[in-house]
């Protein structure tokens, strides 16, 4: 496969790596439109922890859909590393994922029947890695959520932490500057769940990856350095964590 | 690409049994395709070889005029003037472009020896046609130019004939009756087989003016000779029907018909069963194309989340196409693959079981065979994975 025709520039040249300002989006629900997002603004530098919360219907699976480059503004505009996602084209943005962000999701989205170092080795697939050096990497990535003794073993035959920490070593296989995590410990009992938070922060801590955690859980959303609330659409808290979450 | 391929296989390994159960509307369809077309493709090779084996450069005169040529019965319509030995006669001074002509004069009728009969095919002829026809006696001799002057009652037999009317002992110089005349056997026909479902070996040949006496018949039924070489064999039909015509008032009242032409005709007849056959086995494989594009358009919606997680892992709109466009064509080509291994065992078997069964694999056929399922992966693939590729990212990630 061919590297992609877009190749956009390493992060670290753009010292914001999110930049969201008057971001609106509106869906035709039938004949009527309807605002999901209404004039959203923030900046997060690299490197942060943030946790994006709020009620269910708030437009914070939206928010999360433009930063994860899978959805484009309906008016103002959102920059990744310095590029306006709503000025590029499908492979741009595909390009764009690729390299920029890893995604962790609440049902953990694995391949079935497919081993844990295939799973992970996946996105490197698409930004044109050859087979042997994907093998390689998706082993080093394994040993970093400390599962290389699982490397072989297909979904169904790990638990729902093991298969989370499969997941989050596929989001960080690329080096990405972002992991963008979508309710990741909906799935997982308390003790699990604390721990692949536990993960996060290391890796928040150990590879200066950026992370955004979308989620509705407190206790959560507590342990973040800042909280982004988002409630019908608008930015209604950006700061620390506060009691009243 | 070939991270595509072992992708596609990895998805179809994953779920083997509806891979197989898919895979098999394209194996009997391109089974089909190469069993039928082989069939037909065997009978045309057949006719050609047995319609070769009768001679060479072979003329047939038939009585009548005809403007197109052709296989069937006599031509019909006014035949005023009939062949005669006369014809016969004159062919064998003027044609010099002939290498040998025998008349025949065809009857049938009850061969019997004592209390034995058998009906077979009576043919009076001349000396030529032994050589004309490739049927050479090995015991005895043929019909001689002799017999033929002198009306002698002599007659030479096949072996199925020899078989039924005298068992193990031997037929030569015993008399047998043919329909109210006493023969004697004067030679034996080796040995030839059935051609075209008819047994050579099932003749009686009498002298051709002797036949004329025997079945109250003045006139020949056709005249059989042979252009001297390939080459001549325009010009040898032309001599034919001018020295012919030279009898009849200049008047062109007969047909000639070269081998080629009989050649010919039935090869027509047989291309037009072969692609009448491939018509047939078309419809399987096109079932078998139905039945792919069906099990992908479920196999994309079911893999809707999948498509919404490879999107955001980099996947591009043009990468999904692909995948599910391959995986398509995977399944056919392996399918005809399969089809055609099975179709080509079932065809050697048949050939070292029965070598007289005219069924043979050509390397077009398997060319069509596989050609066909390549197809029949790619339209079958397209529709489903344009509509794979043309999912929206964000629904299919929502997808339940």
């Amino acid at each position: 496969m061919a590297a992609p025709a877009f190749a956009p520039h390493a992060p670290e040249e753009h010292e914001a790596l999110i930049e969201v300002s008057g971001l609106e989006r509106t869906f035709m629900v039938g004949d009527e439109p309807l605002t999901v997002l209404r004039g959203v603004d923030f900046t997060i530098p690299r490197g942060a922890y943030v946790a994006i919360i709020g009620p269910s219907g708030s437009g914070k699976s939206t928010l999360m859909y433009q930063l994860g480059c899978l959805d484009t503004p309906s008016a103002g505009t959102v920059r990744l590393a310095g590029y306006d996602i709503g000025s590029l084209d499908d492979a741009e943005l595909a390009a764009l994922r690729n390299r920029f962000i890893g995604f962790v999701f609440q049902a953990f989205n694995l391949l079935p029947r497919t081993t844990a170092v295939d799973n992970v080795a996946l996105p490197l697939r698409y930004a044109g890695v050859g087979l042997r050096e994907r093998r390689r990497r998706a082993r080093e990535a394994l040993g970093r959520v400390a599962l290389s003794h699982r490397e072989d073993h297909t979904p169904e035959r790990l638990s729902g932490g093991e298969r989370q920490r499969v997941a989050i070593a596929r989001a960080i296989v690329t080096e990405p500057a972002l992991l963008l995590c979508d309710e990741p410990t909906g799935n997982l009992d308390q003790k699990v769940g604390r721990e692949i938070v536990e993960l996060f922060e290391r890796l928040n801590d150990e590879l200066g990856v950026t992370v955004i955690i979308v989620t509705h859980d407190p206790a959560l959303a507590r342990r973040v350095r800042r909280v982004i609330k988002i409630v019908d659409g608008r930015l209604v808290h950006d700061g620390p964590p506060t009691a009243d979450l | 690409m070939l991270d595509h391929i072992l992708s596609a296989l990895q998805a179809l390994t994953a779920n083997k049994v509806r891979s197989a159960l898919t895979m098999l509307g394209v194996i009997i369809g391109v089974l089909a395709v190469t069993l039928l077309v082989s069939v037909g493709d065997g009978a045309r090779a057949y006719i050609d070889k047995t319609l070769s084996g009768i001679g060479t450069n072979l003329l047939i005169v038939q009585p009548g005029r005809r403007e197109t040529r052709g296989l069937g019965g006599p031509p019909t319509g006014n035949i005023s003037r009939p062949l005669t030995m006369d014809d016969v006669t004159a062919l064998k001074r003027q044609g010099t472009l002939l290498r040998d002509v025998s008349p025949i004069v065809a009857g049938g009728g009850a061969v019997r020896f004592e209390n034995r009969q058998r009906d077979s095919t009576v043919f009076g002829v001349g000396a030529g046609f032994s050589d004309l026809r490739n049927m050479h006696v090995d015991v005895g001799s043929f019909i001689r130019e002799e017999d033929l002057t002198a009306r002698r009652r002599v007659a030479v037999v096949g072996r199925t004939v020899a078989k039924a009317l005298f068992g193990n002992d031997s037929p030569l110089g015993r008399t047998v009756r043919i329909s109210d005349g006493r023969f004697r056997i004067v030679g034996i026909l080796e040995k030839k087989g059935t051609s075209l479902g008819f047994d050579l070996d099932d003749l009686v040949f009498i002298p051709a003016t002797t036949a004329s006496d025997l079945f109250h018949q003045d006139f020949l039924s056709q005249i059989l000779t042979a252009a001297r070489n390939k080459a001549e064999v325009q010009q040898a039909i032309l001599q034919i029907e001018e020295v012919l015509a030279r009898r009849r008032n200049g008047e062109n009242e007969v047909t000639v018909q070269s081998q080629d032409d009989l050649i010919g005709v039935l090869g027509t007849v047989t291309s037009a069963m072969t692609a009448a056959l491939l018509a047939i086995a078309s419809v399987s494989l096109l079932v078998g194309g139905i039945g792919i594009m069906n099990i992908m358009l479920v196999s994309v919606r079911e893999r809707t989340r999948e498509i919404g997680v490879r999107r955001a892992l980099g996947a591009t709109r043009h990468d999904i196409l692909l995948q599910f466009l391959i995986e398509a064509l995977v399944l056919a080509t392996v399918g005809g693959l399969i089809g055609l291994g099975i179709g080509g065992g079932l065809i050697a078997a048949v050939n070292s079981a029965a070598p007289d069964v005219p069924l043979k694999l050509s390397p077009w056929i398997a060319t069509i065979a596989f050609g066909a399922s390549f197809a029949v992966g790619i339209a079958s693939g397209v529709v489903p994975a344009r509509r794979a590729a043309q999912l929206d990212p964000v629904d299919a990630l929502r997808y339940e």
